[in-house]
């Protein structure tokens, strides 16, 4: 028997395995190919304080190997989460954990304080890392002194447990990550999407309509797998390790390199049911290395 | 219920060089299919083709446990899809998006242009079972870009233009010496290219006719959950591939 229970900062998961926001929705949209409650967590949709109807289509192009979007946080804002969507989902056997985002620190502040009343909801991520609006988001996440700044005082406002997503558009991530450990983050999320753009040549016109998107899937795994493994070492803080996880390898991966949970993200939309394969597969493999606990994966990249 | 299933590659009908059915057997085959229902086709063998490819389903038998695609090579992912080969598995999410509505009665009008004609056997058979009269109206550039018109006639008229008047009238659909008649249609379904949906909905709008149109927005997931496919409307975004991809075109604002 494996044990996949895991403990990511005060936060208890009966697996590892999360659906990254913004890539699961809500859980729902899931139902008819997996029950989401089998999964540890659900990061949901980002949230934001109010309605938000996001950037214009086109908002997505395809790349090798993965995608960039510019989606821009489409979301109906915090107080119909709380009131129409968490009541739908929060019977799920699982951590529901809304992604917060502002467009300034008092936004982030009053999101929070409203998720906080919330029974039911034990960890929010903090994500000062979307790439895909004009204001706030990623701005707050490439400085240190801002992400510092946001981090203290959501802090203030929530009193379980809180992760904070980081983006890999800086020069050093490590420097950001032991910024938020010192501002009060249980956790760090990482990778975040990586800046990038795409034109089409024919017609001489960026393929969004922001020109610039954030680019996910398996071509940004080398480098997310490097970045989990300079924080894991940079801080005590757990990670929680995502960037173009497709599979079970992947996954093990992420958690060989220091990461304590993992989240899959633009996988769930090439394979619904991947989530499941990738809890299955990570239980196999402990089983036949020898692993009692899924937690002695962690870090256990040898040399 | 929607599912996520690996079929078999049965048969290609190839319509020309650009033009294929591609036809799917399966262990298992969802009956709970509708008219402008679609289905996320996973593309094999290629890094560069990452996301899956929606396609309309044009039909299915469930006799024999089978779906097919009406397919127009024009990217990377529909000309990978063209040079399978036969028992090759593909993987499809199906069925998905919501479909067009079907009267009791009455008389209607389908419009479709270029590769948006495809959920169109399926309607035109539903169509043909609730006893509603049903006129096709197919457009292209030339001749050689007129397909599936025979399937069509089984359903009811079918008429055509072409941009170079090689086959039926010359001009666009909306040229179409119909929309200068009476116009007793009760409904207009349309598929194609946005610029004639929009033409066909204005048309439709003048004469009080209710517009259905099928979107072919670009997307990912195909089940609601990364919002990427989305179209404007008075009303906000529109979530294409939940939403729609049928839509009534008043809801769009067309």
């Amino acid at each position: 028997m494996v044990d996949l229970k895991i403990q990511l900062g005060g936060l208890q998961m009966k697996n590892p395995v999360g659906a990254a926001s913004g890539t699961f929705g809500f859980g729902s949209e899931f139902e008819d190919f997996f029950d989401p409650g089998r999964l540890g967590a659900i990061f949901v949709k980002g949230i934001t304080l109010k309605n938000r109807e996001g950037n214009d289509y086109p908002r997505m192009a395809e790349t090798a190997s993965g995608m960039l979007n510019a989606v821009g946080l489409q979301n109906k804002g915090v107080d119909y989460f709380i009131e129409t969507i968490f009541p739908a989902i929060k019977h799920y056997d699982t951590e529901i954990i809304p992604n917060v985002n502002g467009s300034t620190v008092d936004d982030y502040i009053e999101v929070t304080e409203k998720l906080n009343e919330v029974k039911g909801i034990h960890a929010i991520e903090l994500n000062i890392s979307c790439p895909n609006v004009k204001e706030g988001g990623m701005a707050f996440g490439v400085s240190c002194p801002s992400a510092v700044a946001v981090t203290e005082a959501v802090r203030k406002a929530w009193d379980k447990t809180l992760i904070v997503k980081l983006s890999p558009n800086v020069t050093d991530i490590t420097e950001i990550a032991r910024g938020v450990e010192g501002a009060g983050a249980d956790a760090v999320s990482l990778v975040n999407t990586f800046l990038g753009m795409a034109i089409d040549a024919r017609t001489r016109r960026p393929k969004l309509s922001t020109v610039t998107g954030g680019l996910s899937g398996p071509a940004i795994k080398p480098i997310a797998l490097r970045m989990v493994w300079q924080v894991y070492h940079a801080v005590k803080i757990p990670v929680s390790g995502m960037g173009g996880i497709m599979n079970a390898e992947d996954a093990i991966e992420f958690m060989l390199a220091g990461a304590t949970t993992v989240q899959i993200g633009t996988a769930n939309f090439i394979d619904p049911q991947v989530s499941v394969k990738v809890i299955d597969g990570i239980k196999a493999y402990c089983r036949e290395h020898g692993f009692d606990r899924v937690s002695d994966l962690v870090g256990a990249m040898e040399g | 219920m929607k599912r996520v299933q690996d079929f078999k590659l049965k048969s290609y009908r190839r319509l020309n060089r650009e033009n294929y059915i591609l036809t799917l057997q399966g262990d298992y085959l969802e009956k709970d299919m509708h008219p402008g229902n679609f289905a996320e086709i996973q593309v094999p063998g290629l890094p560069e083709v990452f996301l899956r490819r929606p396609i309309s389903i044009l039909d299915f038998d469930p006799a024999k446990k089978t779906i097919s695609f009406y397919i127009k090579a024009i990217g990377k992912g529909t000309r990978q899809l063209g040079r399978l080969a036969e028992g090759d598995t593909v993987n499809i999410v199906y069925p998905l998006g919501n479909s067009f509505s079907v009267p009791r009665k009455g008389k209607v009008l389908i419009v479709g242009g270029g590769s948006g004609i495809a959920p169109f056997v399926l309607l035109g058979r539903a169509l043909q079972q609730q006893g509603v009269e049903t006129t096709f109206l197919i457009g292209g550039r030339t001749r050689n870009d007129i397909f599936l018109t025979e399937e069509f006639s089984r359903y009811g008229t079918v008429l055509v233009t072409t941009e170079d008047g090689s086959r039926g009238e010359k001009g666009l659909v909306t040229g179409h010496s119909l929309f200068a008649g009476s116009m007793n249609f009760d409904r207009i379904y349309t598929c194609g290219p946005d610029p004639m949906m929009k033409a066909v909905a204005r048309l439709a709008g003048q004469r009080g006719i209710d517009c259905e149109a099928s979107l072919e927005n670009l997307m990912a997931c195909g089940i609601g959950a990364c919002l990427c496919c989305v179209t404007p409307s008075p009303g906000g975004n529109r979530v294409v591939c939940t939403e729609g991809p049928v839509f009534n075109t008043k809801v769009l604002g067309w």
